[in-house]
């Protein structure tokens, strides 16, 4: 074992670049893949019956395929259609498409949007039906009951479900180094591999930092359950 | 489509059979160490509880492809280096299909284990003790009663982490197995119409687990048999 290869300047600054990029990958993701949970989970409890299909539909093509499979259908894929191969040079906003960070960024949203927005769904639809009457009875409309009642209390009761999709997200993000060009951990441990050929030392650094951020993550999920999941817990009296 | 295209679809769909054997070779190696594991964390014996958490709680905390990378460059070195030490001149070469099969299984054993505890703690516990009282040995008692009834408890977990592993055997292309998704790159870069090489590929791995999800539904409803059910 040759530790002190990994703890050499450059080496460091490989896997802290690697860090940021992962963990910038793993935010930007998370967020745009939240908004789009969200519209999609409205859409899959609401009353029009098309989009309840096609958003159905949506979710079972992202959930039952590989998501490295997706990833390159969009950053190998995509370019095949002459419609964005005329378009990728010049005109925004495919330019993106060239970017090996927007397509690996694309995937990871599109790909968590379809776990996350089932949960949400399913959240929704258990909310109890008497918190949904009272609100009617208080003369709350459909969109007034949705936004101040189901809404905030489906939210929390998805973040258990929740905090796993964000680990698996964290994991997920190493599929990036699948893309060329991106500096990720899992590819800063590759091109230390590469340049040392100490496949151990390399890879056992980029899990150790998975592993503390899992870990952190982890412990933030359960310190906002406590908070904001008190109600929930058996009365201790 | 030109004939081209066609014969790399063939060739796509007889790596798909690649895809089927690395997944069920992993989950045979799945299903043994999580049931190794299901064991040592409920056996009350300290050392194995705390040896089984620690397999579930690291395996569970880093992405699979930097294990399967780990084990795949890191094994075929850490072999040789032995083998090395111990006097031998041979070399040994980790196949990626073995690599593949011992690592997705490696991981999937975790979630399994957790799968398998919390399903062996559902039977009522006073199953385990009429075996008991009948006289039955611990193994008796393992094969012919908890087994039977926790197949049930476990399903839903099982099929869940079956669906998971099935679309992680994609990730061996990157260690270079010629399973599909590296027959389908290999394609694309050869014809320059990836799009449809993939689209084709994701399209195998939907017919998959929509058939594990129906065939699992049939399983759950034999093991469910006389389960009585009440509408809420």
């Amino acid at each position: 074992m040759e530790w002190a290869v990994i703890f050499e300047p450059e080496n460091l600054a490989l896997f802290g670049n690697g860090i940021v990029i992962t963990l910038w990958l793993l935010a930007s993701s998370l967020a745009a893949g939240a908004v789009l949970a969200l519209i999609f989970a409205l859409l899959l409890t609401g009353p029009w019956a098309t989009a309840r299909y096609l958003v159905g539909a949506y979710t079972f093509v992202i959930r039952g395929t590989p998501l490295l499979i997706q990833v390159y259908l969009i950053y190998y894929g995509l370019g095949q259609l002459e419609w964005i191969q005329a378009r990728w040079d010049a005109v925004w906003p495919w330019t993106y498409f060239k970017e090996p960070f927007f397509c690996a960024l694309l995937a990871f949203s599109l790909n968590t949007a379809g776990y996350t927005a089932e949960m949400l769904a399913g959240s929704i639809r258990e909310t109890s039906a008497g918190e949904i009457e009272a609100a009617h009875a208080y003369g709350m409309s459909r969109v007034q009951t949705m936004w101040r009642i189901v809404l905030p209390s489906a939210m929390r009761r998805t973040l258990p479900a929740y905090s796993n999709e964000v680990v698996m997200m964290l994991h997920a993000t190493s599929l990036a180094s699948a893309v060329p060009n991106m500096l990720d951990v899992t590819s800063a441990a590759s091109r230390i591999y590469a340049t040392y050929y100490l496949p151990f030392e390399a890879y056992l650094a980029a899990a150790a930092i998975y592993l503390c951020a899992s870990f952190c993550l982890i412990g933030f999920f359960r310190f906002s359950e406590g908070r904001l999941l008190a109600y929930l817990a058996p009365q201790k009296n | 489509m030109t004939s081209n295209t066609q014969s790399y679809l063939l060739v796509i769909l007889q790596g798909s059979l690649l895809t089927v054997g690395v997944s069920l070779g992993a989950l045979a190696v799945s299903i043994i160490l999580g049931l190794l594991g299901a064991a040592a964390k409920l056996s009350g014996r300290p050392v194995l509880t705390a040896l089984g958490t620690f397999y579930t709680t690291i395996i569970r905390g880093i992405p699979d492809l930097v294990l399967m990378l780990l084990v795949f460059y890191g094994g075929t070195i850490g072999i040789n280096t032995l083998l090395e030490k111990l006097g031998s001149e041979a070399t040994i070469d980790i196949e990626p299909f073995a690599a593949g099969v011992v690592t997705i299984g490696f991981i999937y054993g975790a979630y399994m284990t957790e799968t398998f505890r919390g399903a062996i703690l559902s039977i009522p516990k006073g199953q385990m003790e009429a075996a008991w009282a009948f006289g039955m040995s611990r193994s008796q008692t393992f094969f012919r009663i908890t087994l039977p009834q926790m197949v049930r408890y476990a399903l839903p977990g099982f099929t869940n982490n079956w669906l998971v592993l099935i679309k992680a055997t994609a990730l061996v292309s990157l260690i270079g197995l010629q399973e599909m998704t590296y027959l389908a790159k290999q394609a694309s870069s050869a014809t320059r119409s990836p799009f449809m090489f993939f689209l084709f590929t994701g399209a195998l791995f939907l017919v998959y687990t929509t058939i594990s999800l129906f065939a699992l539904k049939k399983i759950n409803a034999r093991y469910s048999l006389g389960t009585k059910r009440v509408q809420l």
